[in-house]
């Protein structure tokens, strides 16, 4: 079985690091040498800063939405920000790599293409402000593939069956426990801070304006980075979830199967079916 | 789900079914085809015909065509590189009862009468399926390398096709039968671990008399 424990048990069993312990049983399932596996995720954060730099660079927008990065990069830095330097870091990034992902920009799926910003936005923003080795950010991509890979199991990582938990808030609990990896948290305080912001988004539906990935996909993306954030932060402070984060994701599957289609990337509800949600659509495929 | 695929594809946005799907499918079915591609009419269902615009899976599925991967920044500009490459192309939409939502149907000539019909769909986080070759019914990802045959129905197709691959030390990593009836047309789809192909096609068609065609497509470059 898949599951977070076996991750945290892995680790006190053989005194291997969490991400070793990830690579190890990826090693074991797809038969590549764990060598191999850490050269690709290697390659895959030098994609997602790619991405970033190149997302940041220019002015992108999709069909609706416009550049709202460089917005809240104006605004936080002049001012004083309400969410504090780091936040609207984070925020900025995840929001220009998703408006890029709009844009038809090359992005890297993390989980997916719709949550695309979280993940690079929580760990470039606490890279800037805790500059890290290379190896380690490395590590912590390990970190948040290896829960998203339990996700993937016990749950689903598609909106189409799990709504916007399963994507954008997926991507905020992978982010956060690598997060509580890259400050020092142990497996146990890993596993918590993915349990914690999982529990957070639970029934987050997936309703996308016109189908496309746009609204209220990016700002999802922008908002979510400070809840994985918020989320590790309590798990490094020795806060437990009552509820173990397997049990957590068990009910993310539960609660994803129950919520109706309309709500499952059909674009036919939530913010989707409003009467600016319909009109936005009628006015683009006109 | 290996980690790679949890952390990745790496992709031109925005839609990893609607955008890196399109433009795999549109790659399979031009290894399929196996000829440079001239004429193509595109029929879109479902939610790839409501959102193509807005997902750009027209200009991935032509993308594909022209021989560009998922992540190839080319993507966005793919009717002009399509264009070069001397590909002219029509985009139409059909309803397809019980089809897939993302799916699409190819429809390849090479200007002199010969042509080829492909349908395929996008399953969800960029993998896709090829579902029809000319009308016949069969289930391909493209991940490995295969070999398609078109056969009657008859005794002794399997062992001849699975012998002379064997005595060519081809390991087979999956074989999936197909026949439209007992004795009937039939078509096999045989996945091979490693992609090279040269000379198979002859090889598997000289077998036996029951085998009228042999396709053999080179598997996928995943990143």
């Amino acid at each position: 079985m898949w599951s977070l424990a076996e991750l945290e048990e892995g680790c006190s069993k053989t005194g291997l690091s969490f991400p070793e312990v990830i690579i190890a049983r990826d090693s074991e399932r797809s038969g590549a040498s764990p060598e191999s596996i850490r050269k690709t995720m290697g390659s895959r954060l030098i994609d997602m800063e790619r991405s970033v730099r190149e997302a940041l660079s220019g002015e992108h927008r999709g069909k609706f939405i416009g550049d709202d990065s460089t917005l809240l990069e104006t605004y936080g830095s002049k001012g004083s920000p309400l969410s504090g330097g780091l936040v609207i870091e984070a925020s900025r990034i995840a929001l220009a790599v998703s408006t890029y992902n709009a844009s038809m920009g090359r992005i890297v799926a993390a989980p997916t293409a719709g949550s695309c910003g979280i993940i690079p936005g929580m760990l470039f923003a606490c890279n800037s402000l805790f500059p890290t080795p290379r190896e380690k950010l490395v590590d912590a991509l390990v970190v948040a593939g290896g829960i998203g890979q339990v996700i993937a199991r016990r749950a689903t990582l598609a909106g189409a069956s799990g709504g916007c938990q399963a994507e954008c808030g997926a991507a905020a609990a992978m982010g956060s426990a690598a997060l509580v990896f890259l400050r020092g948290g142990s497996p146990e305080a890993i596993t918590h801070g993915a349990g914690i912001t999982i529990k957070s988004i639970l029934g987050l539906v997936c309703d996308p304006v016109a189908g496309l990935v746009e609204i209220p996909c990016v700002k999802r993306n922008g908002s979510l980075v400070s809840l994985g954030m918020i989320c590790a932060d309590m798990a490094l402070s020795g806060i437990r979830s009552a509820i173990p984060p397997d049990e957590i994701i068990d009910a993310m599957r539960s609660v994803g199967n129950s919520l109706p289609d309309t709500l499952r990337e059909t674009g036919m509800g939530g913010v989707a079916a409003t009467p600016t949600g319909i009109r936005l659509k009628e006015e683009f495929s006109s | 789900m290996r980690l790679a695929d949890v952390i990745g594809p790496v992709m031109i946005g925005p839609s990893s079914s609607h955008t890196a799907g399109a433009a795999r499918l549109g790659g399979l079915a031009k290894r399929i085809w196996g000829r440079p591609v001239t004429e193509v009419t595109l029929f879109l269902r479902g939610s790839f015909a409501a959102t193509s615009r807005g997902h750009g899976t027209d200009l991935a599925l032509l993308g594909g065509l022209t021989g560009m991967a998922p992540d190839d920044p080319r993507i966005p500009d793919a009717f002009s590189e399509a264009r070069k490459a001397g590909i002219s192309w029509e985009f139409n939409q059909e309803n397809v009862e019980g089809a897939h939502p993302n799916s699409v149907r190819f429809v390849f000539s090479d200007g002199s009468g010969t042509g080829m019909e492909i349908s395929g769909s996008s399953i969800g986080g960029g993998a896709v399926v090829l579902t029809e070759i000319d009308g016949f019914s069969l289930r391909l990802s493209g991940d490995l390398a295969a070999l398609v045959t078109f056969h009657e129905d008859r005794p002794g197709v399997v062992a001849a096709v699975t012998g002379s691959l064997s005595r060519a030390g081809r390991n087979i990593a999956s074989l999936n039968l197909h026949r439209q009836g007992r004795g009937g047309r039939a078509a096999m789809v045989i996945e091979l671990d490693e992609n090279y192909l040269e000379g198979l096609e002859e090889m598997v068609l000289a077998t036996h008399p029951a085998i009228n065609r042999v396709l053999a497509i080179p598997g996928g470059e995943d990143n």
